[in-house]
């Protein structure tokens, strides 16, 4: 079986494979089960040592998790399909991972930037605005849920406790009371503005009204961390675990707003301006998470950070066998597993949706989308709103897994470890970011540790060690993608004829969209626009 | 510190700031110049100024035994960062952006990241083989002394700069003379000569300048030459002015030369010289911000410090893009459907 035949997406035009399919499944599911037994391996003496090697894992988890993939690309019986899929991710996968609890844990880490690169691909794959600083978001979430869960928030208290400033109960009242007037005139002005058009006055009105929002909300927050200051004692390793759910709804809604703040002054900018600025202010909050020591504790991190308690959970992982440790991690795989699945279905249906539409319009050509009435601002801002709140969620999620997180784990480098999962999974394709997400995954925490750990008894310097590589491996995902095949590997159909625009103009109008048009209108069009995508191409600017 | 000692204190800040702003400067004009011929952020410019910066300790490291004139020494660490880091540019293109002519704007700028990741990498394992990380410039001896501090002939001149407060080490006063020629070789090259005509014509307008019969490929693999040796000098120049440099090292200078060819407004030669200058100053400014918050007293300066140089430069970068897109001497350029 070739490679382009495996990865085809057309399905139709395939032979029924439901029994490859499930014969591909009950092969990979006994070589991951087989290889995770610990028993199992040590009775193979040294084969056994081989199997537990890293790379060799890899391989092994990747075949298994082909299977997920296959189920979605073949063509086979939906029962067969939704059996593997379910089989594997719900049944195969937790037996493995009880057997081996670091699978559990690749398998988390796996799916957390799975949801990251989703949330990526819709800003750089479906609205076509490269963002190098989406780490940032992950950090919002990461630290909404960090600061309020750990002995950070009594520091916090504490502090304010003992410099209350000139805040008391009336502060309160009076943040309040502004934060609900300017709320309610942002809204009457948005909809007298969706009415008639804005004048200036109602633009610096609108303006003003959300400079009182933000003093409100200060003014307020800071008066409740005052009044709640004599609670610090008892909230000493943070807020009940019970929050945990309101969390992950407050950690959306934060880093969504992030988005947007960042996103306001930015995204009036041209690609390349925007890659830069993005980059510079997903640093500035990674500055700013190193320096506020009161709230972030500075480069130290914060730690230890509680997650949900969920006994009802724990007794049923006990009941099917899981060990007291491995709860919470299991826990954490399905918790992560539904919200990945949440993440897919708003992506599949935004792609969809009119909003989806604009985004890639705007990426198609930005002056032809707001020519035709799409407003550009906004509909960037949707697309960088969402994107942030998968990474926000996501974020949350992996402070309560980590227990510890620290500036270091949201730098540059891990935006562009997202981004190059995007790219290499193929830009505007769901299952191709999270293939990409997986693949990458797996080379950064298992394939080369695992050379790493190969090539120790040569000696080489630590600075040569394979290990280390993980930039000189994420520059050759970028690079050969870019030049060798941009729609990734997975590719969105779509993409794929725009990246390859110069290849078949000629069949511009007998393949999908332009198909529709008869023959006439056909020649008519292209006579209008050959000889502008001409110049395109020689002049390799718009 | 009162404010008697603050002011000499600030014009020393200054003028390094100055200093520092020279090799910002020609880092900018390699970003520049092919934004100006390509419209692509180079990324891949911050480790080709990287690599003249390793070519520069080696050379030293090479003839750090050999009895040879300091400037010889610094001629011929240039000269080969300027050969090396120029090939290095002109082969990056070659291979990496050249095969994406025509193709939308977001791929060859994810290729010239790509590139700079593999690029720090490279450098970082070259040098790993020899178990080094962190190289430490060995500079010929009397380079960190003061400015004109014996030499009989000279010294009036360095005593009158520390008579008005001003401290230069004699390799401050090297790499800015060292920029200016540089500066001045570019002007005559850019500006005077048939190659600096036809790659100023690529730039303005790739098509009409191949109707004239310029051949626009080899204009703009002759403008990678041109800012690869650029960077070459300027990786030097780094070197010998902090010290130190490693692989990663080209992120930071990266990012405010770039900020600084914007504010000068992109594509425009004085205006990536007068943006390095302003930047080098204003980065000096913000390392300093602490101790000028001791002096007034105020808590929330004194928390300012070096770590806040990167937030600054992105702060100018943001401001001017949103202010003034076109820089300080660009011109405006409508888009076009």
């Amino acid at each position: 079986m070739s490679l382009p035949s495996m990865f085809d997406t057309n399905r139709d035009a395939k032979p029924d494979r439901t029994i490859l399919l499930i014969a591909f499944f009950l092969i990979t599911s006994a070589v991951l089960l087989a290889s995770h037994n610990r028993p199992f391996l040590e009775s193979m003496g040294a084969a056994g040592q081989f199997l537990k090697n890293p790379i060799t894992e890899a391989f092994f988890v990747s075949l298994f998790l082909a299977n997920v993939l296959f189920a979605y690309l073949w063509k086979a019986a939906p029962w067969a399909r939704a059996l593997v899929g379910v089989g594997s991710l719900l049944i195969v996968l937790p037996s493995a991972g009880r057997q081996d609890t670091s699978l559990l844990d690749l398998s988390i880490q796996i799916m957390i930037f799975a949801a990251l690169a989703l949330g990526l691909n819709i800003v750089v794959g479906l609205a076509g605005l490269l963002d190098l600083g989406y780490v940032a978001f992950f950090a919002v979430g990461a630290y909404t849920w960090g600061i309020f869960a750990s002995p950070r928030f009594a520091e916090i208290l504490r502090y304010y406790g003992e410099n209350p400033g000139a805040t008391n109960a009336g502060t309160l009242a009076i943040g309040l009371f502004l934060t609900v007037v300017t709320a309610a005139s942002m809204v009457y002005i948005n909809r007298l503005t969706n009415r008639q058009p804005p004048t200036a006055t109602s633009t610096w009105s609108f303006r003003l009204a959300a400079f009182g929002l933000v003093a409100g909300l200060t003014l307020a927050s800071r008066a409740a961390v005052v009044l709640m200051s004599g609670q610090a004692d008892s909230l000493a390793s943070g807020i009940a675990p019970g929050f945990f759910w309101l969390f992950l709804a407050l950690s959306v809604l934060a880093a969504a707003i992030v988005g947007v703040l960042i996103g306001l002054p930015v995204l009036r900018l041209k690609g390349d301006y925007l890659a830069i600025i993005t980059l510079g202010l997903g640093e500035v909050i990674r500055v700013l998470a190193n320096n506020l020591d009161l709230y972030t504790a500075g480069s130290q991190g914060i730690t230890p950070i509680r997650s949900a308690n969920v006994p009802w959970f724990n007794s049923l992982a006990g009941a099917l066998g899981f060990s007291e440790e491995q709860h919470y991690l299991l826990f954490l795989y399905v918790l992560v597993l539904i919200v990945l699945g949440m993440i897919l279905l708003v992506n599949v249906r935004l792609d969809r949706s009119r909003i989806g539409r604009a985004w890639i319009a705007i990426r198609d050509d930005e002056v032809a989308a707001q020519a035709m009435g799409v407003p550009l601002v906004q509909t960037k801002l949707i697309a960088f709103a969402t994107g942030a709140s998968f990474a926000g969620i996501m974020g949350m999620i992996f402070a309560a897994k980590q227990t510890f997180i620290s500036p270091e784990s949201f730098n540059l480098f891990q935006s562009i470890g997202v981004l190059s999962m995007v790219i290499l999974g193929g830009m505007g394709s769901f299952p191709g970011v999270i293939l990409g997400a997986a693949v990458v995954t797996l080379l950064n925490l298992r394939i080369l540790p695992g050379l790493g750990e190969a090539t120790a008894h040569l000696g080489l310097p630590q600075q040569v060690n394979p290990g280390q590589l993980q930039r000189l491996i994420f520059g050759i995902i970028l690079v050969t993608m870019m030049l060798l095949r941009p729609e990734g590997l997975l590719p969105n159909r779509r993409r794929t004829r725009e990246l390859h625009h110069e290849d078949n103009q000629e069949d511009d109008s007998v393949d999908g969209n332009a198909g529709a048009l008869g023959n006439t209108s056909a020649e008519v069009y292209s006579a209008g626009v050959a000889p502008a995508k001409h110049e395109d191409n020689a002049g390799g600017r718009r | 510190m009162d404010l008697a000692t603050l002011l000499p204190f600030l014009v020393n800040v200054i003028v390094g700031g100055l200093v520092l702003g020279f090799v910002y400067a020609i880092i900018a004009l390699g970003y520049t110049m092919v934004y100006g011929v390509l419209q692509l952020i180079n990324f891949a410019h911050s480790e080709v100024f990287v690599t003249g910066a390793v070519v520069g300790f080696e050379v030293f490291r090479v003839l750090k035994g050999v009895e040879m004139n300091g400037y010889l020494k610094l001629l011929i660490a240039l000269v080969a960062a300027m050969t090396i880091s120029g090939a290095l540019n002109v082969l990056i293109e070659r291979l990496a952006y050249r095969p994406l002519r025509g193709a939308p704007k977001l791929v060859p700028l994810i290729t010239a990241i790509g590139v700079s990741l593999i690029l720090q990498d490279v450098l970082r394992v070259i040098e790993g083989f020899q178990g080094r990380f962190d190289l430490t410039y060995t500079l010929p001896g009397g380079f960190a002394n003061k400015f004109c501090a014996a030499e009989s002939t000279c010294a009036p001149l360095g005593n009158f700069l520390r008579g008005v407060g001003i401290d230069m080490q004699l390799k401050d006063v090297i790499l800015v003379i060292v920029a200016l020629i540089s500066l001045a070789v570019l002007n005559y090259i850019v500006n005077r000569t048939r190659m600096g005509k036809a790659i100023r014509a690529v730039a303005q307008d790739r098509v009409t300048a191949g109707l004239m019969g310029i051949d626009s490929d080899r204009m703009i693999s002759a403008t990678f030459l041109i800012g690869g040796a650029l960077g070459g000098i300027s990786g030097v120049l780094f070197g010998m002015k902090f010290g130190t440099v490693n692989a990663y090292s080209g992120f930071d200078p990266g990012i405010i030369a770039f900020t600084a060819a914007v504010l000068g407004g992109i594509g425009s030669i004085p205006g990536a010289v007068l943006g390095g200058l302003t930047l080098g100053v204003i980065q000096n400014l913000i390392g300093v911000t602490n101790i000028l918050g001791m002096v007034v007293g105020s808590a929330n300066l004194e928390v300012i410090d070096a770590s806040y140089q990167r937030i600054g430069a992105f702060l100018v970068l943001v401001l001017i893009l949103i202010f003034k897109p076109t820089g300080l001497l660009g011109k405006s350029n409508v888009e076009k459907v």
